[in-house]
C-alpha cells in the first residue's frame, strides 16, 4: 500500500537519514518538514519548509494526504542548546503536530521519537528501566521535563484517537562521529569533566539501528512504547579510557553548571540535564523491542562507542603514549 | 696540576712528596684519591677486614671512587665515573631483582608480572566488560583480596551451612543488619564468594547510590538499589541477591540493643522471592554488632546532612580516623536452611497476610539462630 509519511525535524542529520531510509520503499512518499533547510541531501524526500509550532502543519497534512506522521523534532536528535526556544519546539511543536493529527482524517499512524530521558536519572532509579517504569527523579527541569510532557500529550492523543496506531520510541543516546549528538559533543572535549565519585553506566544507540527502528515503526503497525538501545553498558570512566582522554573530576554539587562552563571554554556545548545522566547513568531494557517490536539491535553499546572513538581524533593520553 | 706531568727521577711517580705520609697533589689525583681515602677510612678498615664480603668491598670501592670524584677539582673527569659504573653491574641488579621477585611471587613470577602488567594495560585501555548493573568482575577480585585479611585475620570469620546456598539458580539471602557501617554486607559477600564460589548481588538503600565513591564502588561490586524491579530482575536471571531488610533501623541501632532484630521492612523481599519462585535463605551474622559500638547519635547534624544518623562510638570521633578501625570481634555467619517459596503460586505475592507470615518466619529463624550462635561464641573478642 502506498504511504505518505511526514517526518518532522528533518534538518537534523540523523532525522534526514531516517527520512531517506523510509523513502527507500518503492511506492512510499516522504515529506520532510523543518524550519531550517537540511544540510544533508534528502534524495527523493520532498522537503517543505514549515514551522511545526504553528497551525500550518495541519495544512501540510491535508495537502500531502499524509497517513503516517513521524514526529522526530525533539532534542535528542540534535545537540541543541538550552533555553525557551528548545522548549517551544519540544512541547508546543508536539502539541501542534498532535492537534493536526487529531483533526486529520487521513492520519493512521503516529511515531514519536522520544528519548530515554523520560526516565530521568537519580540514585533512586532501578538499575534497568522497563517501559512500564516511571521516572523517580531528575525530570524536574530541562529536556527531561519536556519529554515527560510530550509523552503525556501523546498518550492523551492515543486515548482520543484509538483508531490511530501510536508508537513511542524511547531511544538511548545517539552516538555518531558524522553528525553532532548530545554525548558526541561531550566526548569531543579534549578533557572530560566528570562528577567526582560517580561512574555512570551509559548506553548508546548506533544511528543505523535507530534509523532502522524508526523506518519500521513508520511503515508497519507497532503500537506501544519501546526502549531502543544498544546491548550492554559502558562506564563513563571506561569511555574516557577508550578515547584516551583525561578526566577532570568535579564536585557533584553544582556539576551541571561547572560542566556547562568548562565545556564552553573547550568550545563545545552540553545540553541541559546531561549532567544528571553523567552522574547516575541510565540503562534500558530492550526485551520489548526484540520480542514485541521484532527488531534486534545490530550494534552493541561497546561496538558503537568503539566505532565512534576510532573516527574521533585520538585523545591526549593516546597521543602521549600513556595508553592505547 | 696536570696528571700527565711526570718528574724525572721519581721512578715514574709524578710530583713531589714524601711517599708514605703526604703524597703530592698530582699523586693524589693520579691515584684517584685512594691515598687520602684510605687515610680517612682508617677507622673503618678493621671492620672491612673482618667481613671480606665481595658485595661489601665492591660497595666500599664504589664509595671511594665517588669520594674521589667529589674531591678532585679539575683532572680526569671521565675516568672515575667509568670505573663506578663498572662496579655496579647491571646484570647483578637484574639478578637481584629477579631473586627478590621470585621470593615474593614464587617461581612463575615472570608470568605473574606479565599478567599483572597486561591486565593493567587492558584496564587503562578501557578494554573490559561490565554487566548492565555495573558489576565489574575484576574490581570484585581485587576487593576479595583486600577483604580477605580483614575477614580471616581480624574478624576470625567462621562460616556455617554454606551447603544451603544453591550451586546455581536464583536465591534470596536475607540477613540481619548491624555494625553502624555495612561491613556485614562486604564480609557476607566475601564468605559466599570464597566458600560457595558465587558472587552475591547486595540490594542497598538509595543513600548508598547517592553518596559519591560509595555508590560507585557498590555498583562495581554488584550491588543495586533495593527495589522490586531490580530484585526480580536479579532473581529471575538466576542471581544470588542479598537483602538486609532491617535497613537503617538495624544498622544504626544503639549498642544496648545488639542482636535484637528490628522490623523486617514491609516484607517486600518475600514478594520478590515469591514472584521469582526462588528460595529464601536466612543468614545470621554474629560479630558485626561489636565492630563499631554505637553509643550515641547526633540527629540534628544527621538531618542537616541528609543522613540517617551520625554515629558516636567509644573511639569515633574521639580518636579521629583511628576510630574508624573496626574492633576485632569474632564473627560467625550461618546460612540457614532455605525457605521454599515455590510451594506457593506466584499470585501469592499479592496476599499481604501470607507475606507477613513468611516475613515473620524468616525473622524468627534468624533471631533464634543469633541467640544460639551468641551462646556458642562466648566472649565477643577473645
Amino acid at each position: 500500500m502506498a504511504q505518505v509519511v511526514l517526518v518532522t525535524g528533518a534538518a537534523a542529520p540523523g532525522v534526514a537519514l531516517a527520512a531517506r531510509r523510509i523513502a527507500e520503499a518503492p511506492d512510499d512518499k516522504v515529506v520532510a518538514v523543518d524550519t531550517t533547510l537540511p544540510s544533508d541531501d534528502l534524495g527523493s524526500v520532498k522537503f517543505v519548509r514549515a514551522d511545526i509550532r504553528t497551525p500550518v502543519i495541519s495544512k501540510v497534512l491535508a495537502v500531502e494526504d499524509v497517513d503516517t506522521v513521524a514526529h522526530m523534532d525533539l532534542a535528542p536528535m540534535r545537540a541543541r542548546g538550552s533555553g525557551s526556544a528548545t522548549k517551544e519546539i519540544n512541547v508546543i511543536g508536539t502539541m501542534q503536530v498532535l492537534a493536526a493529527c487529531q483533526r486529520s482524517d487521513t492520519v493512521r499512524r503516529v511515531v514519536l521519537g522520544s528519548s530515554s530521558a523520560v526516565y530521568g536519572s537519580s540514585p533512586r532509579d532501578p538499575a534497568v528501566f522497563k517501559e512500564s517504569d516511571t521516572a523517580r527523579g531528575g525530570t524536574a527541569s530541562g529536556f527531561a521535563k519536556d519529554i515527560v510532557e510530550v509523552e503525556g500529550y501523546t498518550r492523551g492523543f492515543a486515548r482520543r484517537r484509538p483508531d490511530v496506531c501510536v508508537t513511542t520510541l524511547r531511544m538511548a543516546q545517539w552516538l555518531s562521529p558524522h553528525f553532532p549528538t548530545v554525548l558526541g559533543s561531550y566526548f569531543a572535549n579534549p578533557v572530560l569533566p566528570v562528577p567526582m565519585g560517580f561512574d555512570a553506566r551509559l548506553q548508546f544507540l548506533h544511528p543505523q539501528d535507530a534509523i532502522e527502528v524508526i523506518a519500521r515503526a513508520a511503515t508497519e503497525d507497532h503500537p506501544g512504547t519501546f526502549n531502543v538501545a544498544g546491548d550492554g553498558v559502558i562506564m563513563l570512566s571506561q569511555a574516557a579510557r577508550i578515547l584516551g582522554k583525561p578526566t577532570l573530576p568535579l564536585p557533584p554539587i553544582g556539576f551541571g553548571a561547572i560542566l556547562r562552563r568548562t565545556s564552553h571554554y573547550m568550545g563545545s556545548d552540553v545540553s541541559p540535564g546531561v549532567h544528571r545522566l553523567l552522574t547516575y547513568g541510565r540503562v534500558l531494557d530492550t526485551t520489548a523491542l526484540r520480542e514485541i517490536f521484532g527488531y534486534t539491535p545490530q550494534h552493541s553499546t561497546h561496538e558503537t562507542f568503539e566505532w565512534f572513538a576510532e573516527r574521533l581524533r585520538p585523545g591526549l593520553l593516546h597521543v602521549l603514549g600513556v595508553t592505547g | 696540576m696536570k696528571d700527565d706531568l711526570k718528574g724525572i727521577g721519581t721512578s715514574g711517580r709524578p710530583g713531589r712528596g714524601s711517599k708514605a705520609g703526604s703524597p703530592s697533589q698530582a699523586a693524589r689525583s693520579l691515584a684517584g684519591g685512594a691515598g687520602r681515602a684510605r687515610g680517612a677510612r682508617k677507622a673503618d678498615a678493621p671492620i672491612d677486614a673482618r667481613r671480606p664480603d665481595p658485595v661489601e668491598t665492591d660497595e666500599a670501592a664504589a664509595r671511594r671512587h665517588l669520594r674521589a670524584v667529589d674531591e678532585d677539582e679539575a683532572p680526569n673527569r671521565e675516568e672515575p665515573p667509568q670505573e663506578a659504573t663498572a662496579d655496579i653491574d647491571p646484570e647483578d641488579v637484574a639478578a637481584a631483582f629477579a631473586e627478590g621477585a621470585q621470593r615474593l611471587m614464587g617461581t612463575d613470577w615472570q608470568a605473574t608480572v606479565s599478567a599483572v602488567v597486561g591486565q593493567l594495560r587492558r584496564r587503562l585501555a578501557g578494554n573490559y566488560q561490565v554487566d548492565e548493573f555495573g558489576l565489574d568482575p575484576e574490581v570484585l577480585d581485587l576487593l576479595a583480596l583486600l577483604v580477605e585479611p580483614l575477614a580471616e585475620s581480624w574478624f576470625r570469620l567462621q562460616v556455617r551451612g554454606i551447603e544451603n546456598i544453591p550451586a546455581e539458580g536464583g536465591a534470596l539471602l536475607v540477613a540481619n543488619h548491624s555494625g553502624t557501617i555495612p561491613v556485614d554486607g562486604l564480609i557476607t559477600g566475601y564468605a559466599v564468594r570464597k566458600y560457595a564460589g558465587r558472587a552475591i548481588r547486595p540490594l542497598g538503600a538509595d543513600l548508598v547510590f547517592r553518596l559519591p565513591y560509595v555508590g560507585q564502588v557498590a555498583r562495581k561490586m554488584g550491588a543495586t538499589l533495593a527495589c522490586a524491579e531490580d530484585a526480580e530482575r536479579l532473581l529471575t536471571t538466576g542471581e544470588l541477591a542479598a537483602v538486609w531488610p532491617e535497613g537503617f533501623k538495624g544498622i544504626g541501632k544503639p549498642f544496648s540493643e545488639r542482636y535484637k532484630l528490628q522490623r523486617f521492612g514491609r516484607g517486600g523481599f518475600v514478594s520478590s522471592a515469591m514472584r521469582a519462585q526462588v528460595p529464601i535463605i536466612p543468614v545470621s551474622i554474629v560479630g558485626a554488632e561489636e565492630i563499631y559500638p554505637l553509643i550515641g547519635n547526633i540527629p540534628s547534624l544527621a538531618r542537616l546532612l541528609g543522613l540517617p544518623y551520625i554515629p558516636i562510638t567509644p573511639f569515633f570521633p574521639l580518636l579521629g580516623p583511628l576510630g574508624l578501625i573496626p574492633l576485632p570481634s569474632k564473627w560467625i555467619i550461618e546460612f540457614g536452611e532455605p525457605i521454599r517459596t515455590d510451594a506457593y503460586p506466584p499470585e501469592a505475592a499479592d496476599d499481604p497476610m501470607l507475606l507477613f507470615n513468611v516475613t515473620d518466619q524468616v525473622r524468627e529463624t534468624i533471631q533464634q539462630t543469633l541467640y544460639n550462635l551468641l551462646v556458642e561464641r562466648g566472649n565477643p573478642f577473645v
